[in-house]
């Protein structure tokens, strides 16, 4: 019994995982733009979220639900006046801005929230826990799980069900021809990062009411969600859900034989992905 | 009354590359006319700069005798000028029909065309809506290119290449659909390497070359050795 309640804590921090990348995923899709600063974007509603629950007494839910199109914003000019100048036949420049995004962030958490780790409280849900057959699970990593599942069904909806999803896939495919159609690549872009920031809003609901949070937290994050990418394999959205899986899996496996393995369990997990699929589990972009 | 489209002294460049050399050309309202030329003559450029993929100075072109050569692609789409770029360029990521949906995606007016009536003229594209579009034959491809740049319902038609790589008998197919096209009342530019096809079907011809319009009139006013004079170079009409 313990071990099926190990793998299925592993899947649900799975969920958290997949949250953590699918925007990155959706952003890369698009424009070929490795963010760097993802993770520390994620902490930065975070705080936002903290902010609001802290200012105005709100549920984090609610205040999560204000925080996002407030990201989307920060997203979409992050994107139309920063990032679009560095797309470009070479890749050097968008890691090196995102890069040095990732530092600014870091550095104005600090100066606005101090290094204190903090925390955002669900209340009673946070214990609440629901009990199958035997196998008990906690009420807030279903929720986490299910949102996953959510965020996946609703991006994959938009993208292959509307005229804005085909703008995107035929942006990412030709930006030149696309322009011929009267897309204009730059607000596509925009718009994307803006969605990938209300996914990262929902991500940093999650993360900042299961554990302690700090402005320096950010680059492990990214590193997650990387990895739940590259399993995956690039440019699908199901395949980032596998790859969480994967890596929350291996995580809980090896931190119930010695608690030292978590994360080192799952960085393993992400290379054997590599060295026996390096294009990943699920590939979907050709390039 | 101010041409649909006019150039003046158009220079286009390519980094520091200069590939259009002052070209003048018009384009009337209901009429078709060719732009012939061999390989490199700037043709391509010429459309890519009345498109707006490059861009000019504002005054080189105009529509309807105001300034667009400055203007960006989406821009341009939105007054209702439409390229079918040479190599059919359709998105693989999208099927037939997603990449005909994605032509109306700028401008969206009343119009004969809707992915019906596109239907319509390339019934074959019906049967294969759900194929991604890159799975298609060359012929079938160039429908699907047309009728994606149908579907923002044109005024100005552009088709740089349509005969680009297809056999005869396909380009005789393609070119079937023009006067359904020519019915609605758009006025279209074709480019062509295909002098022949080019004489065909244009009320109006211009030839380039090495950048320049070296010779232009109606078909039946026009020589062939003139043409060829045109086409080639000097060089080579001193062989005749
Ligand atoms: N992207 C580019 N970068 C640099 N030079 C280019 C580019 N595209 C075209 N050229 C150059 O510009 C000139 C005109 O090319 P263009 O493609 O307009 O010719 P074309 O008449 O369309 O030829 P074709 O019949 O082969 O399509 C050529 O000398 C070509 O080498
Ligand atoms: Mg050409």
């Amino acid at each position: 019994m313990s071990f099926i309640d190990t793998l299925l804590q592993g899947v649900l921090l799975g969920g958290l995982y997949a949250l953590f990348a699918a925007g990155l995923s959706l952003v890369f899709g698009i424009m070929r733009l490795v963010n760097l600063a993802h993770g520390d974007l994620i902490v930065l509603a975070a705080f936002l979220i903290l902010l609001i629950v802290s200012t105005f007494g709100l549920d984090p839910f609610l205040a999560a639900v204000i925080a996002a199109p407030m990201m989307f914003g920060i997203g979409w000019l992050l994107q139309y006046h920063l990032l679009n100048r560095t797309l470009g036949k070479d890749i050097l420049p968008p890691l090196l801005v995102t890069f040095g995004l990732s530092i600014v962030i870091q550095n104005g958490l600090l100066e606005g929230f101090t290094a204190d780790s903090r925390r955002i409280s669900a209340g009673a849900l946070e214990t609440a826990s629901v009990n199958f057959g035997g196998i008990s699970a906690g009420v807030m990593p279903l929720v986490t799980f299910a949102s996953a599942v959510l965020v996946i069904v609703a991006l994959n909806q938009l993208i292959y069900r509307t005229a804005l999803g085909r703008a995107f896939r035929a942006t990412s495919d030709d930006v030149v021809t696309a322009s011929l159609m009267g897309i204009r690549p730059n607000a596509i872009f925009a718009i994307a990062t803006g969605l990938a920031m209300m996914i990262v809003t929902v991500a940093a609901l999650y993360l900042g009411t299961r554990a302690n949070f700090d402005p320096t937290a950010g680059p492990a994050r990214l590193i997650y969600a990387f990895e739940a990418v590259i399993i995956g394999g690039l440019g699908s959205l199901w395949g980032t859900l596998a790859g969480g899986i994967i890596l929350g899996v291996a995580q809980t496996v090896g931190a119930a034989i010695n608690p030292e393995w978590q994360i080192l369990s799952g960085h393993i997990a992400f290379l054997l992905v590599l060295l026996f699929r390096p294009r990943g589990l699920f590939p979907r972009a050709v390039d | 009354m101010p041409s649909l489209i006019e150039t003046r002294s158009l220079t286009a460049f390519y980094g520091d590359l200069q590939a259009v050399f002052g070209v003048d050309i018009r384009l009337d309202a209901g009429e078709t006319i060719a732009v012939i030329g061999a390989n490199g003559a700037g043709k391509s450029t010429l459309m890519r700069s009345i498109a707006g993929v490059i861009a000019n100075r504002p005054e080189m072109i105009l529509h309807r005798g105001e300034p667009i050569g400055a203007l960006a692609a989406p821009d341009v789409v939105r007054r209702g000028i439409a390229l079918v770029p040479e190599g059919r360029k359709l998105f693989p990521s999208l099927t037939v029909e997603e990449n005909l949906q994605v032509g109306a995606y700028g401008r969206k007016v009343e119009g004969p065309w809707t992915l019906e009536s596109i239907y319509g003229l390339f019934p074959i594209l019906k049967e294969r809506r759900r194929n991604p579009a890159t799975a298609l034959s060359g012929g079938q491809q160039q429908m699907v290119a047309i009728g994606r740049a149908l579907m923002s319902n044109p005024e100005i038609l552009l088709c740089d290449e349509l005969s680009l790589g297809l056999a005869p008998v396909i380009i005789k197919d393609i070119y079937a659909a023009f006067s359904k096209i020519r019915a609605t009342g758009a006025a279209i530019v074709i480019v062509e390497q295909d002098i022949a096809q080019a004489l065909k079907v244009a009320d109006r011809v211009y030839c380039m070359m090495e950048g320049r319009i070296t010779l232009s009139g109606r078909p039946a006013e026009l020589d062939r050795a003139d043409i060829h004079a045109a086409y080639f170079g000097a060089e080579t009409h001193e062989l005749h």
